[in-house]
């Protein structure tokens, strides 16, 4: 696709929706500095990822053709999660494959289909220019974008050219945090148990901002960090700082 | 935790206890810990390493296509070699032709090699009822078997043990303990405990590694030599062996070896790699007289006809189990099986059954690094999600679990409708949660709020904001 504009149609995800949607107004934002029209359809609920990972496949399917038939008509996919992008990209195929047509359209969304970040740097080469976020921060990287995406190094590339912003090397920085989507409600305690390693690693840095792409993983941390009293580590999606937009509260309500 | 009341139906609630004692953590953070940064290491002078998964995984699966072929040409060359191969196909079988030839053996005492197929089928157990002595053999195994426990790990049986506990186990039960603080002296305790012990058996029982089917060749890999001591010095040896065991060619074996012991212990090969190929023959001097191989089914052929097939490539590396969030927080003992873990949570529905099972899949993040570090690359998440799909199926899901998932999907169908939903929702949120950022205490939501804080939505909805913002 060469258009110098591109037409994008932005996966919002419904935990944003719901739940901070600066988030999506901040990947909005970024996508329209990077040259993109974008466009958000009104159909779109929720990609499905949470009956396919509880084995309700037929659900999962149903939602699967709704998010393919709203997007295939755009040039590009855009979520700020790579846990529901990566539904999109790695699940949609396979759980769609017994209908050959169904599939096929599958597979051309899914090729189409980008996690935010890894939009920004490697298809629109976008970089940030003058954006300010004096802070030292760490990042984990979230498991569905880093092991369904390859995601690793192109939010770390972005992030570096923040003014200000310094990041410091994390413990554990590829290890899961333990939310798991509703495993965190399934299983609390084990839940809790790995996100406790997490805060402690991540405290360890000695960081007041902690970054992660997924909203998930953001709210399992963050409500970690709350709950140990940890007000001095601010939580926020890196687009919000790459957007300018983390001037509020973060995800740990400070 | 006492073996009789294991089972994995009791994940939940042993889960939940296991993540309250603070030894454990601390057992677990140095021993997975220390593999995980040990694996690094090793890797980075194995460059071939990403080739030689593919073709571990070529191996295992050309094999597994032909299983029937190469397992009759193991049979045909280890009895060629002069051992006596058997067929089991339960556990019970093949606990009863072990015990059987035991009494042929006029056994009295037992040494074994640390096999997780023993464990498996029961052979601890049913030896114990055949009133045949059995000494456990491998340190790890040792330690577990005088502490009354089953292992808690495929490769280190005693991984929820910290050396301080084990101290304490030594000075309980050993003869003449040694005991100065040093993992080393608690070592040579061990050793002075077990030596006489190997030379009094009438019997060593070993597992296997791999199964060579051209040359009838039983492949043993330890650490620490006693896969030897306990096969060599005993008049009979005998085998466990799971069928999947098999590889066609020595080199084969070779190939998976590379990777087993890297994968294992971040260690480029093990201290003892054994090839006993039948018993002792004529022109030689030790050795025993005597080889059986038990060859054991439970399940495994019906897991070769299903979507579960290539976990039939494990090779019981236990890297994935390493390397799980959620062993590392709970252990091996609340998974209730011989096999903890990522793999443990695909084969133990597969060789128990999914019913009594039915948690193991569902207790997972899908974090996706089991599969990442797995040397012959078994699709362990796609594995489980599957598993999670027959949980669904078979209505194993706990019924409010599964309407919430069905209203959910319903509404999630209907745009207009899930607006209304998600609004109310984000609405009811915020009024709940006042002024406060973040909300300690939640309806319905009590797992999430009982470990951690639930965050206030910061405003309406995304969507409700971006209809206003395009002047709607």
């Amino acid at each position: 696709m060469t258009k110098v504009h591109p037409h994008v149609g932005l996966l919002v995800t419904c935990l944003v929706d719901a739940m901070r949607p600066e988030i999506g107004f901040a990947t909005l934002k970024l996508l329209e500095q990077a040259g993109c029209s974008v466009s958000v359809p009104e159909t779109q609920t929720c990609c499905g990822q949470p009956a396919l990972n509880s084995g309700a496949r037929g659900e999962a399917k149903t939602l699967a053709k709704r998010v393919v038939a709203a997007f295939e008509p755009f040039d590009y996919v855009v979520a700020p999660s790579g846990s529901c992008l990566g539904t999109v990209k790695t699940h949609y195929p396979e759980l769609l494959a017994d209908d050959p047509a169904w599939k096929r359209r599958a597979e051309q969304v899914a090729a189409k289909s980008y996690e935010i970040l890894s939009f920004l740097s490697e298809v629109r080469n976008w970089r940030p220019e003058g954006v300010r976020f004096p802070a030292k921060a760490t990042y984990h990287h979230t498991c569905a974008g880093l092991r369904e995406l390859g995601i690793y190094a192109q939010p770390l590339k972005l992030l570096e050219q923040v003014d200000g912003l310094e990041i410091l090397p994390l413990e554990g920085e590829t290890a899961c945090c333990g939310f798991g989507g509703t495993f965190a409600v399934k299983y609390p305690e084990i839940s809790t148990a790995i996100v406790s390693d997490k805060t402690r690693q991540i405290a360890a840095t000695g960081a007041d901002t902690l970054l992660a792409a997924d909203l998930g993983c953001l709210m399992n941390i963050a409500g970690k960090l709350s709950r140990e009293g940890r007000s001095d580590i601010r939580v926020f999606h890196p687009v919000e700082i790459l957007a300018g937009m983390a001037d509020g509260k973060g995800v740990a309500g400070r | 935790m006492s073996t009789a009341l294991r089972s994995p139906a009791n994940f939940k609630r042993d889960a939940a206890e296991a993540v309250t004692k603070p030894s454990l953590k601390i057992a677990l953070d140095r021993t997975t810990g220390l593999l995980q940064r040990r694996r690094v290491d090793v890797l980075k002078a194995y460059p071939e390493f990403e080739a030689t998964r593919e073709v571990a995984k070529n191996i295992k699966d050309h094999t597994l296509a032909h299983l029937d072929h190469y397992l009759a040409e193991f049979e045909k060359n280890a009895t060629a070699a002069g051992a006596v191969v058997h067929w089991a196909e339960t556990p019970e079988q093949a606990c009863k032709i072990v015990i059987d030839l035991c009494r042929q053996a006029d056994a009295k005492s037992v040494t074994r090699v640390k096999s997780m197929l023993g464990e498996e089928i029961g052979l601890p157990k049913a030896l114990a009822a055949a009133g045949i002595e059995r000494v456990e053999t491998d340190l790890a195994e040792h330690i577990i078997q005088l502490a009354d426990e089953p292992p808690s790990h495929i490769v280190i049986p005693a991984m929820h043990k910290t050396r301080e506990e084990v101290a304490d186990l030594f000075a309980h039960h050993h003869k003449e303990p040694k005991i100065d603080g040093e993992v080393g002296t608690l070592v040579e305790s061990a050793r002075g405990e077990l030596r006489p012990k190997y030379v009094a058996a009438d019997v060593g029982i070993s597992g296997a590694n791999f199964l060579i089917a051209s040359t009838g060749t039983v492949v043993t890999v330890t650490n620490e030599g006693n896969a030897e001591l306990t096969t060599e010095l005993p008049g009979m040896h005998i085998v466990t062996a799971g069928i999947e065991k098999v590889v066609p060619e020595p080199q084969h074996a070779l190939v998976l070896l590379r990777l087993l012991a890297r994968s294992a212990l971040g260690t480029e090969f093990t201290q003892y790699t054994s090839f006993f190929t039948g018993p002792r023959r004529e022109d030689e001097t030790t050795g025993p007289e005597a080889m059986h191989i038990v060859l054991v089914d439970n399940g495994r052929t019906q897991m070769l006809a299903s979507e579960m097939r290539p976990m039939l490539r494990c090779i019981r590396c236990a890297a994935c189990i390493n390397h799980c969030p959620v062993y590392g927080a709970i252990g091996g003992h609340p998974y209730g099986s011989t096999y903890p873990g990522p793999m443990g949570s695909v084969l133990t529905p597969a060789l128990q059954s999914l019913e009594v099972a039915k948690d193991l899949p569902h207790a997972c993040t899908l974090n996706g690094r089991c599969q990442e570090v797995c040397p012959v690359k078994i699709p362990l998440p796609d594995l489980i999600r599957s598993l999670r799909d027959d949980t669904w199926r078979r209505n194993l899901v706990p019924k409010p679990a599964k309407l919430a998932v069905q209203a959910w999907a319903w509404v999630a169908v209907r745009p207009s409708l899930y607006r209304l939903v998600s609004g109310l929702a984000n609405y009811a949120l915020r009024l709940w949660a006042g002024p406060r950022g973040m909300i300690a205490k939640l309806p319905l939501a009590g797992g999430w709020t009982q470990g951690r804080d639930f965050p206030r939505p910061t405003g309406p909805t995304f969507m409700t904001q971006y209809k206003r913002r395009q002047g709607r």
